[in-house]
């Protein structure tokens, strides 16, 4: 057991890495650090001076190992454009990330689950090929699509929820959050429907598929052969089965929703940490951009420990034999 | 309310056919065939890959995976029909009336959950028996097929077991609700030759101990010879020969059993070639007209071809084959 | 009496090449039972086909710029008041004509999607069969670099390169390093699991003795990779392409939407419905109605073709 929890932390350590080093090569020498803040007059002693002052003249493993120190402070340098300290300005903005997507992988996982475990088990049933077209509508729109649609419908044209913003927030001291006002919440439902729906179809279809592999297998016919009832037979030995590798993909899903949420947040203009990376895309700010590389990097690498760490828990084959 | 014992066979299956449909039209699978197992008795079925016996025993505990499906004959339990149940009829049946024993023991069991979970629950489903009871009954179920420690034993998962001990556990299953009818299908033929044998001791000794029929599927001769009381040999879907076991091995009266005897190497005996059968058994869709196997039959002659034979005294046995009808077997002395 | 039996010896030959199974009445029967496949199929050809002659059989050229009038910007669809019969679904901001503005779009987010497929095919199936084939270090660096992708989603890879290219260059790019270094950034995104499925298949090949047979004869290896290896592990490929095309397309559209994909000179699908997002509110519905129809249709068509591709290619499932 702890063998394993020991590789799992390595492999995370190198991943973390790896990203580190790519995370630094792009800070330090895409573009040049110096001309980013300093103006056209300045004499090129100044900038000479300045390059030493930053420490810009120092060999690369000491550089990077200062990158590494200060990142690991919260210190990732200053914006190109708008010259403020780029740890401040993600942390101010990550409440509202993490809010729309934490909302939207319960959305995913509460709704996606049951449609998957109801269309494996009653694959012919006409409710199971409607969820499943649906399912095939939802993988294809691209998520802005979808966005744009809700906005069209709730926002324009029936004025039931606003279609941009965050809507009332309340400060709780380390964290801002919308969901305790009602504009807040309002402000909520259509952003974090559009970042569930692809990931929900994707969950239905995955768990439809395990399920429909493991009413395949050998024990489940000599549950029967047994004389099991369905009800245990379906509920108590083929969804236990299925649920296994699903907690897997969904914990991958989770990162995914991260990721996607830059183009939600694009689409409903909601104040979060995507939308100042997109921005930081556009105009080749590169310090947001590496800084939000590592940050993302670092909740991949926590998300997927976590999940590993939950599969050996659930999956009594990973532990150690007798 | 049981009686205290039945006459009549346990298991009657007559003119069982089993197809398949398919987009080329309809295959026969198991054509035409019946037998009966009595009380307490071992039937062996014995065949080469493809001849239909799985399927003849998925057909009786009515586990056929679509597109097969029963296309005629009757199955009776203790002379009640059991193959036009309903779904809830036949699970009823499975298990406490008719048990099972898959070929693999790695898949049989489900690797999540104890092997203790997995035998009380197949007792409380069919018994009615508190959890305690359930428990001691599953421990005294592993001691009796000699799984060592029961009671530690009870809860380890399936691949903390060797393949041998999971499949006494597969056996423990299959009769923990004290079946008339336990069905194994290839019981030994994943396992290791040096447990095969134990395996089928253990299986022999807890049938005749629990008084259950055996209907023992297997391409194995050898285990046949060893363990069966009647065997019955199943070529193209449909039975070659059935008979005494020590008959049907010694004095084969079917041209295919015969080929089947010969090509089995013996110890002891003079050395001698192995006789092999020229061909290879028909696909479901080429089956040959008349008598499945007269394209591969030494013997075959013009009846052969023509008209499909019926099973026919022969010596101790019946055997599908036109040399044993009395015409000709008065011409060909 | 008869002769010396000859013992056959199980030879593991070669299957036969997935090619020729696939042609065979299996899978074409398959196709002809489910109407909804063959629909999907007839989409996609249509959209092919549209992409492939846009220039004949739009009515206008959109991104001529001599045809294109201020004084026709914004007009509705032509069935709708105000609408202009020569412009069948209206006109955007700029005046061009909606309907050829969708084919040289959709001509644009074809090229594009097929172009980061074939490339994230080749640089996987590549990596896949050296990583399967040779094994060793080679396998193992390929396979730690695959897993350090995995951990990220496809778009946040395709952002990154695209930042990253684009400030190495510069933004004196013109169109046509734009469109590189979208389809680089696509197809970077997606190799990973055409390698992880290439080198599954190849390490199963690689034990197999008609390998072992090539390699006897001495065979290089690159040759058994290229002409025995390769045949059989093209049908997963195929499947994982076609899903893979659906989710390129859309890659592009919300790159493009997001104002990182094509340049914005020559409208994608992405680009198109970018611009009508900022008309909505006001009531120019059509400008992402149409466009957005037009991706969503090709998208779930590729879709269906997929999901059918693999069910009829997938032997368990018979």
């Amino acid at each position: 057991m702890l063998a394993f929890v020991v590789r799992r932390f390595l492999q995370a350590a190198l991943v973390m890495l790896v990203v580190g080093v790519i995370a630094f090569f792009m800070f330090r020498y895409i573009g040049d650090p110096v001309n980013q803040m300093v103006g056209v007059e300045t004499s090129p002693e100044q900038r000479a001076a300045l390059r030493e002052r930053l420490g810009l003249n120092d060999s690369a493993m000491a550089q990077f190992l200062r990158f590494g120190w200060n990142a690991v402070q919260f210190d990732f340098g200053i914006s190109y454009q708008f010259k403020q300290p780029v740890a401040d300005m993600i942390l101010a903005r990550l409440p509202a990330t993490l809010e729309l997507s934490i909302v939207s992988a319960l959305i995913a996982l509460a709704v996606g689950i049951p449609m998957g475990v109801f269309t494996g088990l009653k694959r012919h049933a006409l409710t199971s090929k409607l969820f499943l077209t649906i399912s095939l509508i939802g993988v294809s729109l691209p998520t802005f699509l979808i966005g744009i649609l809700l906005i069209y419908i709730f926002a324009v044209e029936l004025k039931w929820l606003p279609s941009f913003g965050r809507g009332e927030t309340v400060d709780l001291g380390f964290w801002r959050t919308g969901l305790l006002t009602r504009s807040g919440l309002e402000a909520i439902i259509l952003p974090s429907i559009t970042l569930a729906l692809f990931q929900l179809t994707l969950i239905m279809r995955l768990v439809r598929a395990e399920m429909l592999e493991v009413l395949r297998t050998d024990f489940i016919k000599f549950a029967r052969a047994r004389g099991l009832t369905n009800r245990v037979v379906n509920y108590g030995h083929a969804l236990k089965n299925t649920l296994v590798p699903v907690i897997t993909i969904t914990g991958l899903q989770l990162g995914s929703i991260i990721a996607f949420a830059i183009i939600t947040e694009t689409v409903f203009q909601w104040p979060g940490m995507g939308l100042l990376f997109l921005q930081s895309v556009q105009n080749v700010d590169i310090p947001i951009m590496s800084a939000y590389l590592l940050l993302i990097a670092f909740l991949f690498v926590s998300i997927n420990l976590v999940v590993d760490l939950l599969y050996y828990a659930v999956d009594p084959r990973l532990r150690v034999q007798r | 309310m049981a009686p205290a014992k039945k006459s009549g066979p346990v298991l009657e299956v007559k003119n069982l056919r089993v197809a398949f449909a398919t987009r080329r039209g309809m295959l026969v699978a198991v054509d035409d065939v019946s037998f009966a197992i009595g009380e307490g008795e071992v039937l062996g079925v014995v065949g080469e890959s493809g001849a239909g016996k799985s399927l003849t025993g998925q057909a009786i505990i009515g586990l056929l995976e679509p597109p097969g499906h029963i296309a005629g004959g009757e199955i009776r339990l203790d002379g009640s029909r059991i193959d036009n149940l309903p779904y809830e009829g036949l699970r009823r049946i499975r298990g406490k009336e008719i048990g099972m024993v898959f070929q693999d023991p790695l898949t049989s069991l489900n690797p999540l959950y104890t092997i203790g979970r997995q035998l009380i629950e197949t007792i409380r489903t069919h018994l009615a028996l508190s959890p305690a009871a359930a428990r001691k009954r599953a421990i005294d179920l592993l001691a009796e097929v000699g799984i060592p420690s029961p009671a530690r034993r009870i809860e380890h998962y399936p691949h903390q077991l060797s393949g041998g001990l999971r499949q006494r556990v597969v056996i423990a299953l299959a009769l923990c609700a004290n079946p008339r009818l336990v069905i194994a299908d290839e019981p030994t033929t994943a396992l290791d030759v040096s447990i095969q044998a134990q395996i089928i001791a253990v299986l022999k000794k807890l049938c005749r101990e629990h008084g259950a029929a055996v209907m023992l599927i297997t391409h194995d001769m050898g285990v046949i010879a060893e363990t069966a009381d009647r065997v019955a040999v199943m070529y193209a879907g449909r039975l070659a020969e059935i008979g005494p076991v020590r008959d049907v091995v010694q004095r084969p009266q079917h041209p295919y059993t015969r080929g089947l005897m010969g090509s089995i190497p013996k110890l002891g005996a003079r050395t001698r070639r192995l006789t092999q059968i020229e061909g290879s058994m028909p696909r479901l869709n080429a089956i040959p007209s008349g008598c499945a196997f007269h394209p591969r039959c030494p013997q075959a002659f013009e009846r052969c071809p023509r008209e499909r034979p019926e099973l026919l005294p022969a010596g101790a046995s019946l055997a599908a084959c036109w040399l044993h009808a009395p015409a000709e077997a008065a011409g060909l002395g | 009496m008869s002769k010396a039996p000859l013992l056959s010896t199980t030879e593991q030959s070669p299957p036969p090449g997935l090619l020729a199974r696939a042609f065979d009445s299996d899978l074409a029967y398959s196709f002809l039972r489910s109407p909804i496949t063959m629909a999907a199929a007839a989409v996609v050809l249509l959209f092919a086909l549209i992409a492939l002659f846009a220039p004949w059989v739009s009515p206008r050229n959109p991104f001529d710029l001599a045809t294109v009038s201020l004084l026709d910007s914004l007009l509705p669809p032509s069935w709708a008041e105000g609408g202009d019969a020569r412009f069948l679904l209206g006109t955007d901001d700029q005046g061009r004509d909606l309907l050829s503005a969708i084919f040289y779009g959709t001509r644009i987010s074809l090229v594009v999607g097929l172009a980061s497929v074939a490339f994230a095919a080749l640089l996987g199936i590549s990596l896949g069969l050296l990583s399967g084939y040779l094994g060793g270090t080679l396998d193992a660096v390929i396979m730690r670099i695959a897993d350090v992708q995995l951990t990220f989603p496809a778009i946040l890879i395709a952002l990154l390169i695209d930042g990253v290219v684009t400030a190495l260059i510069g933004s004196q790019g013109d169109a046509d390093t734009a469109y590189f270094v979208l389809i680089l950034s696509i197809g970077l995104s997606f190799w990973v699991q055409y390698a992880r499925t290439v080198r599954g298949s190849t390490m199963v090949e690689k034990s197999k003795e008609y390998v072992q047979a090539a390699r006897l004869m001495g065979l290089s290896s690159f040759t058994i990779m290229r002409r025995h290896i390769l045949p059989n592990v093209m049908g997963p490929v195929l499947v994982i392409a076609t899903i893979n095309l659906a989710l390129a397309i859309i890659l592009e559209a919300t790159l493009s939407f997001l104002g990182v994909g094509v340049p914005p000179t020559e409208p994608s699908l992405g680009t198109l419905i970018r611009v009508g997002n900022d008309f909505l509110f006001s009531g120019e519905w059509w400008i992402t109605f149409f466009p957005g129809l037009a991706l969503a249709l090709l998208a779930l068509a590729v879709n269906l073709l997929g999901d059918w591709l693999r069910d009829a290619l997938n032997p368990k499932l018979r």
